[in-house]
């Protein structure tokens, strides 16, 4: 079974060697004249102001922890949603509930958010 | 599902629908939150009045989870130990700034946790369970944002906690590699069978390393001191006693094919070096400890020591012990706690020995009682301290491991030194600082009930020692 992997080991071996003979030629036998403009920060041909680091507003943050709720809930109700109608004919309302359930929850989290003030931008 | 079985899973009902209910009124009311301890002071009580009704009964929801039994005897525990954490953070959180209705919310999810943890039958759940009770955890540790300490001690709690919970992740996948099944009932009926495999052993070790960091075991306890100390002293009285006892029901579950169906004990070099180092480098530490936060932290690191003891023998004695020392170290603990939270001011301030000098002619009531969970976490006869070593040493010299009953003697004789010392701080020292105490009725009741279980427990021990060998199958 694992014999199947061989050729996918040699070509990721072989990858790894061409790449690395590459790079390590153009450093060897490449010129080496560094001038000022060279040796600048890439940053779409302009010249670079301030340092990369900068300080993100909290909010930011906020609003991608939100999306993770979404995100799950969709995780869970799309295999849910195309199912439905056999897991209704075999389970009877059984079905149901348990999603019903787990989305009252859900959305009584976001709601929580939601009155807390988490959604307001200022 | 039938009738009983519906009123067995009626505690985690309750609990899950107080949750839904406390976060709605935490919502859309601004006063209703002073309802909150009350809200959830009933519904513990309720809870744990029912798990204790149904101790006699076991069953199973879908081979999940484990109902009646010692399940239900965890969960009363764990109920009557949440009931006291809420009594005593009424008064506590107000002026330790944290009066938020969250607060409660939050004890309460983490309290669901365990129940989870304790009544797992799927590794699934167990780990569902550690997440729900962990995570809570965390937040409670800096419940107030605004406190440096408790910011240092939830950070580092998160992280240590996540570590520690990445080994139980990835002892479940190798576990559930070589078993090809996640159901705890059959990975303990084929257990001599795994044990074969490698992978299985390697599973098992990680899963006990994640767990032995959730007990705060010896090498793995770095995290406790700070933790303990920085967060606050009702989260800490909660974390320290009834999470660990929920780390050490799934250990007793883990270990529960060595004790049952006589399967080689492999781990027990494990649990007995974790028992030797924790009771002895702990109970040494203790003694520099001038706070009292960070000397109740070490002397929980040596009460995990004491019971590791009993996981390395591992047999039926030591279990039942194990289980006896959780119920009377969750309420000796809890008291002292209770009492420290009291004497506490707005700063964080006065936890040290020097603000606990004279407290005798200050509040006499109050100081009897520190001497009473002082007396107990020692292991002076009379009280529950006592039984609780006792029975986990006969359970080691029954497995003829009287080693690691010599060694566990030795580290209670030292830390004898560091709990009286307390006592003779507040019985034979003039009071150094002079400040008020503020009566604190909530509290004062939370201490109250912790040191009418402790007295209970001590000299009716076989109640409790009956209650225990009838769960046990």
């Amino acid at each position: 079974m694992l014999e199947n992997y061989i050729p996918i080991i040699l070509v990721l071996v072989i990858a790894a060697i061409f790449a690395g003979a590459i790079i390590a030629s153009s450093r060897i036998f490449g010129p080496k004249r560094p001038s000022k403009a060279k040796v600048m920060p890439y940053e779409s041909g302009k010249n670079p102001i301030g340092a990369a680091r900068q300080r993100f507003s909290v909010k930011y943050y906020l609003v991608a922890m939100l999306f993770i709720i979404f995100d799950i809930e969709v995780i869970y109700v799309y295999p849910w949603g195309v199912e439905f109608k056999n897991l209704l004919n075999s389970h009877g309302m059984f079905a149901f509930w348990p999603m019903f359930i787990f989305l009252v929850v859900l959305e009584l989290g976001f709601l929580y958010i939601f009155k807390k003030g988490g959604l307001k931008w200022d | 599902m039938n009738q009983s079985t519906f009123l067995q899973i009626l505690p985690f009902i309750i609990l899950s629908a107080g949750i839904v209910v406390a976060i709605l009124v935490e919502i859309f009311t601004t006063k209703g939150k002073a309802l909150l301890p009350a809200f959830f002071s009933v519904l513990f009580l309720a809870n744990s009045l029912l798990s204790l009704a149904q101790i006699n009964v076991s069953s199973n929801l879908y081979q999940m989870l484990a109902l009646g039994g010692k399940a239900a005897f965890f969960n009363f525990i764990f109920s009557i130990g949440a009931l006291i954490a809420v009594m005593s953070s009424v008064n506590y959180v107000k002026k330790y700034g944290a009066n938020f209705g969250e607060y409660y919310i939050l004890l309460a999810s983490s309290v669901l946790g365990m129940m989870l943890m304790a009544g797992a039958l799927d590794l699934f759940v167990v780990f569902l369970g550690l997440e729900v009770m962990s995570i809570n955890f965390y937040i409670l540790a800096g419940i107030n944002r605004k406190k440096k300490t408790a910011n240092e001690a939830s950070l580092k709690y998160f992280l240590l906690g996540a570590f520690a919970t990445g080994f139980v992740v990835y002892g479940i996948g190798l576990i559930y590699g070589s078993a090809g099944n996640t159901n705890l009932n059959f990975i303990i009926n084929n257990f001599t069978r795994l044990l074969k495999m490698p992978l299985f052993v390697i599973g098992l070790g990680l899963f006990f390393v994640g767990f032995s960091f959730k007990i705060a075991a010896f090498p793995f306890h770095m995290w406790v001191p700070d933790v303990y100390q920085g967060a606050a002293t009702s989260v800490t009285g909660l974390m320290s006693t009834i999470g660990k006892a929920a780390a050490f029901s799934v250990l007793i579950f883990a270990i529960s094919p060595v004790t049952f169906n006589g399967a080689e004990h492999i781990f027990r070099p494990y649990f007995a070096t974790l028992a030797i180092l924790s009771t002895l480098y702990a109970s040494i530490v203790a003694i520099a400890q001038t706070n009292l936060k960070r000397m109740l932290a070490y002397s929980s690191i040596v009460h995990a020591g004491y019971m590791s003891i009993g996981l390395a023998a591992g047999n039926v004695y030591s279990v039942a012990g194990i289980i006896f020392y959780l119920a009377a170290y969750t309420f000796m603990n809890l008291g002292a706690f209770g009492v420290i939270a009291i004497v506490e001011d707005e700063n964080d301030g006065k936890t040290d020995l020097k603000a606990f000098a004279g407290l005798h002619k200050k509040n006499p009531m109050l100081a009897g009682f520190m001497a009473l969970f002082m007396f107990a976490l020692a292991g002076i006869p009379p009280l529950a301290g006592f039984f609780g070593k006792y029975y986990v040493f006969v359970g080691a010299i029954k497995q003829n491991l009287l080693y690691l009953a010599l060694v566990g003697i030795t580290a209670s004789l030292i830390s004898v030194y560091f709990y009286l010392r307390v006592v003779v701080y507040m019985y034979f020292k003039d009071e150094e600082e002079d400040f008020e105490i503020k009566t604190d009725y909530p509290g004062m009741f939370a201490v109250l009930v912790s040191g009418i279980f402790v007295l209970i427990f001590g000299v009716f021990p076989s109640i409790l020692m009956k209650l225990i060998t009838s769960v046990l199958r």
